[in-house]
């Protein structure tokens, strides 16, 4: 890592460390008294960590090579182990939650573990923790491989991970301290949200300028979708956490919007983070991956434009499909369901492209555990935004709303399409990035995949029923024109869907672990082997073209 | 800089462009892709017409249907209280043994006062209506401040140690930590209330004897001499097997030593009068049901 920096760029590594300790040692002195000291006191200590380590290879000898002729693949190897460490963690901590629902008695009766502060560890965990650091991580492998550069900065890419990190560790930390803005999604106080711009901002500056390096005449589709990802999820970033704190002093803050209009930021924030975030994102890993693990042309280059500015126009528009009859004026609504049945297209025709470039490569999909992930990642892509669609036509919402159907729906994205395809994409990724034959076991891949699928499968059809159930009896009316149930009656009803929800939680976490022991053994004991053509060159260089398929 | 080359398999060109080995084939939008899209945006452009959609400076377009959800809302729910209405009046107006007697109007309460119990009633005294440590079981037949229907709609209405005006007021004073009760004298008397319900206690005569004086001197004001309680104050009968914060050693020391003061709401705002009177002839067969079981 700090061998391949030069003197200068390990003292600027230094500087801004140190800065960010400080920063955190203000933080925890002006905050004393309050969570925010203690907020502090982890920065402090996060930074302190990286400062020892700098201070501990700042002497050694600077590197001798050229870096220019070879893509700069640290920052993408340790972000990926770092994103394969949240997934273990915080999918862990999502059967937790979820077997809080079946037993509330795993709460242990303590305040931290309470239901309300570990479910939005366990939400931002995967969402940021493990979906962040594998959108950052491939997006710096992707780049550089499309657009045959090497990434713009020395340092910046280790600003970028690791101060997405701390933010994610200052949230999770500070949820158990019972730290929230209470914003679904967005749940970190201001001073995170400070940083994550700083953050953002910096990385979206080195996408730009690795982009602007590059030795193609075209951007590749992939990385429309990174650059959408990262440049609007600023923008939702900042507006949605437009806020005054109540104190520089503590970590409490006011919402700059009020009620309704309050409802509406937060959800146009909302579901943008699952357009921008867990689409946009992922659609740019499963753009290089799956055609590059298939060997097969990409199906239509014009599907993809129609998709993906589909996908971005649409999208902007249905956040209000959250807030169907409520106090948010009707015609907001009506927005909000006539642009999702709109989206729907635009989603299919992403989908489809996915699975139409499978033609000619179904043998591997059959052959294949680590294809096969981003074959069903693409199905259940589709599913989910079939279903979201449908979810967001007023009649439907008036039964799903409220109920577990929303939570299998969200589940059936984040568990068969985002992690899907992000398990692919680490197992298509891992040996080239550490120079390696193969994965340690394609056996483990299999067992994966399976237990994947299983788990899904398992928790989506669970949530389905429950929630299904759940609006229902919420709607049952006597012979008498009153309830036929009361709420406790509805609880009683989902408790078998709560167990057998935790046990599917439980088989997707068991593959996790199953991928990281397998990413780990592949770095440790499988032989080197270095790959032909992974350099940047010029377009000039006249290096052949490889044709697809061959 | 690379030329289109044509998939074997397809039988489509590429876009002549190439990165990182990743080819692109120049497939038209199949004709499903359009069909669709343009389906999709004929509906929201009929669902814009008909419903409220687009916003104007001042307002926005109301839509042909003239559908407002408020004014929905407001006339669906309208309705069903004008349906209801045959029955929720006389609940509202007659008195509990009327509607007793009144065969049809019962079986509108045994069909409504369940969901009734279990959203309003249930988070505390428990979905089996047994109570809990510090709420009181309604099964029991033992009350606190009366059983009969219009002890039950009054403390139904005003709730217990509510903010509600006219609330009823019930408090266990803390004997030990204001000073009026030693330790010793609180364990003495914690024997004594035991041995009136018939629990094992250790204690001998002797013992007894001094709870019973130390009973008479600071307890029995509130809770009879008898110590069967009184309905008035909401004292609770003590010669029962029925505790609401638990008959054992520790619990009843913690009750005399440091009081105890439930707490109640005051329904009035929140239900009808015809839903309380729903839920006091449901707590009342409750309570009847329990006692025939025994």
């Amino acid at each position: 890592m700090i061998a391949q920096l030069r003197t200068a760029e390990r003292q600027l590594a230094l500087i801004l460390s140190g800065l960010v300790a400080f920063a955190g040692l203000v933080m925890a002195a002006v905050g004393r008294g309050d969570p925010m000291g203690a907020q502090g006191w982890i920065v402090a200590l996060c930074a302190g960590l990286v400062v020892i380590f700098l201070l501990r290879g700042l002497d050694g000898p600077e590197p001798v090579e050229d870096r220019a002729t070879a893509y700069y693949d640290d920052p993408t190897r340790v972000g990926i182990l770092i994103s394969l460490a949240w997934a273990v963690v915080a999918m862990s901590t999502g059967v937790w939650v979820a077997s809080q629902l079946a037993w509330p008695d795993l709460r242990f009766d303590g305040a931290w573990s309470s239901f309300g502060r570990i479910r939005p560890a366990h939400t931002s965990g995967v969402i940021f923790g493990f979906g962040g650091n594998a959108l950052i991580a491939t997006s710096f492998h992707v780049m550089q491989r499309t657009s045959r550069a090497r990434l713009a900065g020395q340092v910046s890419p280790w600003f970028v991970l690791f101060g997405f990190n701390l933010f994610c560790i200052v949230a999770a930390s500070g949820y158990l301290m019972g730290i929230t803005q209470s914003k679904e999604y967005a749940e970190p106080e201001w001073y995170a949200d400070i940083w994550l711009v700083i953050v953002w901002v910096t990385y979206f500056t080195l996408y730009i300028r690795t982009l602007a390096r590059r030795n193609e005449p075209h951007i590749y589709v992939a990385n429309w979708y990174y650059m959408a990802f990262i440049l609007v999820m600023a923008i939702l970033h900042i507006v949605n956490n437009l806020a005054i704190p109540a104190s520089f002093a503590g970590a409490k803050s006011y919402s700059a919007f009020s009620g309704v209009q309050d409802a509406m930021i937060q959800w146009w924030y909302g579901h943008n983070a699952v357009a921008f975030f867990l689409t946009a994102g992922f659609l740019g890993m499963l753009y290089y991956f799956l055609p590059k693990r298939a060997e097969r042309p990409i199906y239509s280059y014009r599907l993809s434009i129609l998709s993906f500015w589909g996908i971005v126009f649409f999208y902007i528009w249905v956040g209000s499909h959250h807030l169907h009859y409520t106090a948010l004026p009707q015609w907001v609504q009506t927005l909000g369901m006539t642009f999702s049945i709109m989206l729907l297209i635009p989603s299919w025709a992403s989908a489809g492209n996915a699975l139409m470039t499978l033609n000619g490569a179904w043998h591997k999909v059959r052959d294949d555990a680590t294809l096969r992930f981003m074959m069903v990642a693409a199905v259940f892509y589709g599913l989910s935004t079939f279903e979201g669609s449908f979810m967001a036509v007023r009649a439907v919402n008036s039964l799903s709303h409220y109920t577990d159907w929303t939570v299998g729906h969200v589940h059936s994205g984040a568990m068969g399409w985002v992690a899907m395809i992000t398990f692919g994409s680490i197992y298509a990724v891992v040996p080239l990035l550490w120079r390696k034959e193969s994965m340690y076991s394609w056996k483990l891949v299999e067992w994966h995949f399976w237990l994947a699928l299983a788990g899904t499968v398992i928790y989506v059809f669970a949530m389905w029923n429950s929630g299904i159930i759940q609006g229902l009896m919420w709607r049952t009316y006597t012979d008498s024109g009153t309830l036929a149930y009361s709420f406790t009656d509805s609880l009683v009803a989902m408790h078998p869907y709560y167990v057998a929800r935790a046990v599917g939680g439980g088989l997707f976490v068991a593959g996790a672990v199953l991928c990281a022991f397998n990413v780990l053994m592949t770095i440790r004991r499988v032989p080197d082997r270095v790959p032909e053509y992974d350099h940047p060159t010029s377009s000039e260089a006249g290096e052949p073209a490889v044709p697809a398929g061959e | 800089m690379s030329v289109k080359e044509r998939d074997p398999l397809t039988g489509h060109q590429t876009t002549g462009h190439e990165w990182n080995g990743i080819t692109e084939l120049n497939t038209r939008v199949p004709r499903a892709v359009w069909f669709f899209i343009i389906v999709t945006h004929i509906w929201a452009l009929v669902y814009w017409v008909l419903m409220p959609a687009w916003p104007l400076v001042n307002s926005y377009t109301r839509g042909l249907l003239g559908v407002d959800q408020q004014e929905r809302v407001e006339r669906q729910v309208g309705a069903a209280n004008a349906a209801r209405a045959d029955w929720t009046t006389p609940l509202a107006t007659l008195d509990a043994a009327a509607i007793r007697d009144d065969p049809a109007l019962m079986a509108h309460v045994q069909r409504t006062a369940p969901a009734l119990f279990g959203d309003n009633c249930a988070a505390c005294h428990g979905t089996d209506a047994a109570g809990g440590p510090g709420f009181p079981s309604l099964v029991d037949d033992a009350w606190l401040w009366g059983g009969d229907a219009e002890t039950i709609m009054e403390t139904l209405r005003v709730g217990i140690n509510s903010p509600h005006p006219d609330s009823r007021y019930a408090q266990m004073m803390a004997f030990g930590q204001s000073g009026i009760l030693t330790r010793p004298e609180i364990r003495t008397v914690v024997d004594y209330v035991q041995s009136l319900s018939g629990l094992e206690t250790e204690a001998d005569a002797d013992r007894l004897a001094r709870g019973a004086t130390l009973f008479e001197e600071n307890c029995a004001s509130c809770h009879g001499e008898n110590a069967m309680g009184n309905q008035d104050l909401g004292a609770p009968d003590l010669t029962d097997a029925h505790w609401i914060y638990g008959g054992d050693d520790a619990s009843m020391f913690e009750t005399i030593n440091a009081g105890r003061q439930g707490w109640m709401p005051a329904w009035e705002d929140r239900l009808t009068v015809a839903d309380r009177m729903m839920l006091t002839l449901y707590v009342q067969d409750l309570a009847k049901e329990a006692d025939n079981a025994d």
